[in-house]
């Protein structure tokens, strides 16, 4: 078996080279990719917030059950069903949902999909706290804003921040399910070329290589954030030991 | 840890051998008692299932008959084993000697020729256009600005590209993951026209819902020569398979599998394709021949 590497240097019939494309398709991945995580981390945050509310008035029994219900709609359907519902089902139900090109239902899907995750961590991480945390904000006169906004969400989020980064490492990598809808992504580039060139090991490597050097690059960015917001002898790191 | 070299690379030599034998296929066939055929899911009327491990189609029958051939030249009766095959995998499942003879819907094409070998062409595609009924497009030249869909990882998408380019007609290219979806695209508003081989898009209107509002129309974008494909330098074996052909051809018999595939009620519906055989069938049935596609390009 001899490696061809000079595949992508050919031209693919429209007047580009294999190579050229192959970035082209990097950058949708990228793109599909950085928008969904942008939606998956606002209305994730949100929904998780929303299922801590304390219990004490109507309207916040009825966002908590609105965000469960949210997270339990999106965490039960694969993704790619998803993609599929927003781009084939609901445009039968509502017409004007035809124009909207695939990559907006592409990046909701998979944002909302990714959100219903999001907001589970962050739930565990509020819910881990004492409950005391909560209490002394209260005592202090805090709204519940200013609760959330000062005492439990710095802490929450420093808790759930290595799982986070895990998800936005699948995030990227769930991105490849946006082929389905007609997006010239990286997994749609690689089983086009192969089929034209027939040098599929050739292809399916550097599409490997760039999935994983994309993975890698987020799980860098997210390991640099998590080191530059420790708080020393608050949340101590893995390797230390203790706790609170 | 010498000795364990030295078995490696007597190993190894041996192994090389037996590669160089698997070439033989008719001898290969013979040792084993069985035959390896490739078979795909869903090629149209040339090779798909009928579920419970059952294979049938226009090239599945015409394997069965150089098969046939081969037990007489094997002097034994063999074993026929499905295995399924996809277009991703086909070519190296033959090449490795997983499969010793695939009989599916591959285009014969230079590319492919460095790899495999491919017997007399049996089936000529024509890449089509298929729209709404009611939509009015004709031709290619209509499509300026519309959306044409066609499936990831088939030839039609770089031929859509080519045409694009050498024609100047704009228009907007959207991909089904497979077959069924791109028809979906079309049959759902999302693409006005399904650029594919003929005989996909005769079989995915045949299955509609409502066969008649979608139709065939416009030129021929491409021709393309499908054959049956088994591993490079086997000169005997290949000789086999040319030969049935070419029996069949001459008594005509090719002619009624094929009418017997494309024209004829078929299982497990029982419904029509509708497509007799065009020019460019009849004329590779008179001259056989295992041209690739590129021999193929506009005169």
């Amino acid at each position: 078996m001899t490696l061809d590497w000079q595949v992508f240097l050919q031209d693919d019939g429209g007047g580009r080279t294999y190579l050229e494309w192959m970035f082209d398709a990097w950058g949708w991945t990228l793109s599909v990719a950085g928008s969904a995580w942008v939606v998956a981390m606002v209305s994730g945050c949100l929904m998780g917030i929303l299922r801590t509310l304390p219990q004490d008035t109507r309207l916040n029994v009825w966002l908590a059950r609105f965000a469960n219900a949210w997270v339990e709609l999106f965490r039960n359907i694969p993704v790619l069903v998803q993609i599929f519902l927003w781009y084939f089902v609901l445009p039968k139900v509502f017409p004007a949902m035809q124009q909207v090109p695939g990559f907006v239902l592409v990046v909701l899907g998979l944002g909302f999909f990714t959100s219903s995750r999001v907001a589970e961590m962050l739930r565990a991480g509020i819910q881990a706290m004492p409950r005391g945390q909560r209490y002394a904000a209260m005592a202090m006169g805090f709204t519940t804003w200013q609760t959330y906004r000062y005492v439990l969400l710095p802490i929450a989020f420093r808790t759930i921040w290595p799982p986070l980064t895990s998800e936005s490492m699948n995030l990227l990598k769930n991105s490849s399910v946006a082929f389905a809808v007609s997006i010239a992504e990286l997994t749609m580039y690689a089983m086009q070329v192969q089929e034209e060139t027939s040098r599929g090991i050739e292809v399916y490597l550097a599409v490997t290589a760039l999935y994983t050097l994309s993975a890698f690059a987020v799980n860098r960015v997210m390991a640099f954030v998590e080191r530059r917001m420790q708080i020393p002898g608050l949340v101590v790191a893995g390797n230390v030991g203790g706790g609170h | 840890m010498k000795k364990q070299f030295v078995t490696l690379a007597v190993a190894t030599l041996l192994a090389g051998t037996a590669f160089a034998q698997a070439n033989d296929t008719i001898a290969k066939v013979k040792a084993a008692g069985s035959i390896t055929m490739g078979v795909r899911d869903s090629s149209g009327a040339l090779s798909y299932t009928l579920g419970d491990g059952k294979y049938v189609g226009y090239h599945v029958e015409i394997c069965q008959r150089i098969i046939a051939n081969l037990e007489k030249a094997a002097g034994k009766k063999l074993e026929v084993k499905y295995t399924p095959v996809t277009s991703q995998n086909r070519i190296p499942l033959v090449e490795n000697g997983t499969v010793d003879i695939e009989c599916g819907s591959t285009t014969n094409n230079e590319a492919r020729q460095k790899q495999v070998a491919f017997a007399y062409t049996t089936y000529v595609e024509e890449v089509r256009i298929a729209v709404r009924a009611n939509s009015g497009i004709t031709s290619i030249a209509q499509l300026n600005g519309k959306n044409v869909a066609t499936t990831t990882g088939t030839t039609s998408v770089q031929l859509l590209r080519k045409n694009e380019r050498a024609t100047g007609v704009d228009f907007k290219e959207v991909f089904g993951k497979d077959h069924a979806d791109s028809f979906l695209l079309l049959e759902s508003g999302r693409a006005d026209a399904f650029v594919m081989d003929g005989q996909i898009l005769a079989g995915n209107i045949a299955n509609s819902k409502t066969p008649a509002d979608f139709k065939i129309v416009g030129e021929v974008l491409n021709v393309e020569p499908i054959a049956i494909m088994f591993r490079k330098d086997d000169p005997a074996f290949k000789k086999l398979a040319d030969d049935t052909i070419a029996g069949l051809a001459k008594s005509g018999e090719l002619a009624k599998l094929y009418d017997k595939w494309f024209t004829q009620p078929i299982p497990p519906k029982n419904i029509k394709l509708g497509m007799p055989a065009s020019d460019a069938n009849k004329d590779a049935w008179k001259n056989l021949n295992d041209k690739p596609v590129e021999a193929y390009a506009k005169k």
